[in-house]
């Protein structure tokens, strides 16, 4: 879980934002705060596959699905 | 002359079966829309117009998503003479107080009679009304009149003149929605002729495109060219494309599409994302021209993307160029139709010091400049310099066109349209150069705009909503567009001169930048760089020059040995 997370966060936070030193609340709005703009949502979702061996569908990227850290974390542990 | 209507109804009684737009869903099966279910779905939406008093010449904004929604709702504004003028829709990660304050400030320039949308929507919409403003009516999808039988005679469409306002287009952001381009029917015919004979269209053409169309790529040259003229169109929207860029590559490969407009990062993003395993089966080999424009286009682009799709049957000779804006409906140029794209290697130095693009010599550093073709055969190009004086051939200046198909003005600012024309010529705000044989080179811009994946950025807008954080003031804040060659368009900066340095501070300033920006315009900053007052370099009227701040802020990331 911990892994996961941390991962994610390493990722989002270097590749998408840009900002390798931040660390993302796990509450934190992700989508609808713009820090993962529509651009990087594909980057994302082949960084969860590659990883976690998790298939997010292209129609799964929304808000709607998930917003925040904690939430894609969910998102990932119940499909591995 | 034609307009719309009489295109239209030429289509309806030669081909009344003929698929016109096959529209993909997400998550449903593909949906062709004959000429018939188009325009008698479209007549439902006039007789809704009528019934709410809209009469021809009036203005309705189109708030609605790609879908057959919104093209009954345009193509019955066409067919009743109404002006139709799309909006693009809120998206998620804009504060829907900001585009509610946006869509007030378009009532209020544009003057619309009528704003169709969503039932679920339509609060949205009518809370950026105001007492007394133009808009008489808020119609929503739900209640519209359903399909009628076609009866040309009666759409007051069929008598627009020539001179008539046709449609109107906007560009995002407060700045651009209060400059509506406002095209007459002759202007876009006029544009449809030339541009069609440039890329010599023909009836096994096939369109195929994801493009937003409150943009005049996808507005002219993926929507009203195809249906005008009679040319299949494949359509995805955006928001799909995005989060499944493959689905463009299946679109071709399964309508055997061979016409694309792209903007440049859009290159870069399919050979970055699409994976193999999304592409079983894929045959591209029917695309014959995918046009690079409405942003700078990179030879590396083009190249990374043939890498990546070659194997799928794409040939480089399909990878094309153009060179396009709103004001002269669409295409300046277009280019490696009739012949390979030009390409020009010029001395670097030279190019960006002296503004004069010499053939490049060994051992000095070398740009490859990908030509954007010639002007199309309604169109003349000349390149000035600041007063007005046409460039020698090889020299950087100001491009200016003069055509058949300009706009008729930007909508009710008499001031803005004044502002663009010296003596007949259309002054593009974008710079470039000539060659001997009439090629056409864009090097870069006069004007502070931002252009991020084809999406016009006005920099003011971003730092007006940066003065709203706490501990940035007003004037010191300055947005420009640096560009980065892994995405293959611009990234967006923001400098603000700050009087802290708290390392707590300046992080929530930065923070609340980022944030405040992108909730506020829907734009991304990439870096937030936060500086000492004075840092900021002004114009002698008090201006921020943001030419000057973006060599400053270069300089000083170069120094520091960042890189982007």
């Amino acid at each position: 879980m911990e892994d996961i997370s941390n991962a994610l966060n390493r990722y989002i936070a270097t590749e998408i934002a840009k900002q390798p030193q931040r660390t993302l609340d796990p509450e934190e709005p992700l989508l609808t705060s713009g820090l993962i703009d529509s651009f990087h949502l594909v980057d994302l979702a082949l960084f969860v596959e590659d990883q976690f061996g998790v298939h997010l569908d292209d129609a799964e990227l929304n808000a709607q699905t998930f917003d925040t850290l904690a939430q894609l974390v969910a998102l990932v542990e119940s499909r591995r | 002359m034609p307009n719309f209507t009489e295109l239209l109804k030429l289509r309806y009684e030669q081909h009344p079966e003929q698929v016109a737009v096959t529209l993909l869903q997400s998550g449903a099966p593909d949906l062709p829309v004959t000429y018939r279910a188009l325009l008698e779905g479209a007549a439902g939406y006039g007789r809704t117009y009528a019934q709410n008093g809209i009469q021809p010449g009036e203005v309705v904004i189109l708030i609605l998503q790609h879908g057959i929604d919104l093209l009954h709702a345009y193509f019955g504004a066409v067919l009743s003479g109404i002006i139709p003028s799309i909006m693009p829709f809120l998206t998620e990660k804009l504060l829907p107080e900001r585009y509610r304050t946006d869509l007030a400030s378009l009532i209020s320039v544009t003057q619309p009679s009528a704003v169709i949308t969503y039932p679920d929507f339509e609060s949205e919409a009518r809370s950026a009304l105001r007492r007394g403003d133009s808009v008489r009516s808020v119609m929503v999808t739900g209640q519209v009149e359903g399909p009628r039988q076609m009866d040309f005679s009666a759409c007051p469409g069929l008598y627009r003149r020539g001179e008539d306002i046709a449609l109107l287009q906007h560009s995002s952001g407060t700045t651009g929605l209060q400059k509506g381009v406002a095209l007459s029917h002759q202007a876009v015919c006029n544009q449809l002729e030339h541009y069609r004979q440039a890329i010599h269209l023909n009836a096994s053409d096939v369109f195929v495109s994801w493009l937003p169309l409150y943009h005049d790529m996808g507005l002219i040259a993926c929507y009203l060219m195809p249906i005008l003229l009679g040319s299949p169109l494949v359509l995805l929207s955006p928001f799909d494309w995005v989060r499944a860029p493959y689905r463009l590559m299946r679109a071709v490969s399964q309508y055997k599409g061979t016409l694309s407009w792209l903007p440049n990062f859009a290159y870069n993003f399919c050979a970055q994302k699409v994976r193999d395993r999304d592409l079983e089966g894929v045959d591209l080999s029917t695309w014959r021209a995918v046009s690079n424009c409405s942003e700078p286009m990179h030879l590396e682009s083009h190249q990374a993307f043939y890498e990546r799709f070659r194997k799928y049957g794409l040939r480089y000779e399909s990878l094309t160029t153009c060179y396009a804006m709103a004001e002269n409906v669409f295409a300046v140029t277009q280019g490696g139709i009739d012949a390979p794209v030009a390409m020009d290697e010029v001395d670097r130095d030279r190019l960006q010091i002296e503004g004069v693009a010499c053939p490049a010599i060994a051992g000095k550093a070398s740009l490859k400049m990908l030509g954007a073709g010639k002007p199309i055969q309604n169109t003349s190009v000349q390149i000035l310099d600041n007063r007005g004086h046409p460039r020698k051939v090889r020299t950087i200046g100001e491009i200016a066109l003069k055509s058949d198909c300009m706009l008729t003005g930007y909508y009710h600012r008499p001031d803005e349209t004044e502002r663009v024309f010296r003596e007949g010529w259309y002054l593009t705000g974008d710079l470039g150069y000539m060659t001997e044989d009439g090629e056409v080179y864009v090097t870069g811009r006069k004007k502070d705009l931002i252009i991020v994946g084809g999406k016009n950025i006005y920099p003011q807008d971003l730092e007006l909503l940066a003065y709203q954080v706490r501990g940035v003031h007003a004037g010191r804040a300055s947005a420009f567009g640096i560009f980065d060659e892994n995405s293959g368009t611009e990234d967006v900066v923001l400098v603000a001169e700050v009087e802290t340095d708290d390392p707590a501070e300046l992080q929530r300033i930065s923070n609340e930048v980022r944030q405040t920006v992108t909730l506020g315009s829907a734009v991304t900053l990439r870096y937030v760089h936060l500086v000492r007052h004075p840092w900021m370099v002004k114009t002698s009227s008090g201006k921020t020059a943001r030419s000057a701040n973006r060599e400053k802020f270069l300089k000083e990331i170069e120094k520091s040995g960042k890189t982007f």
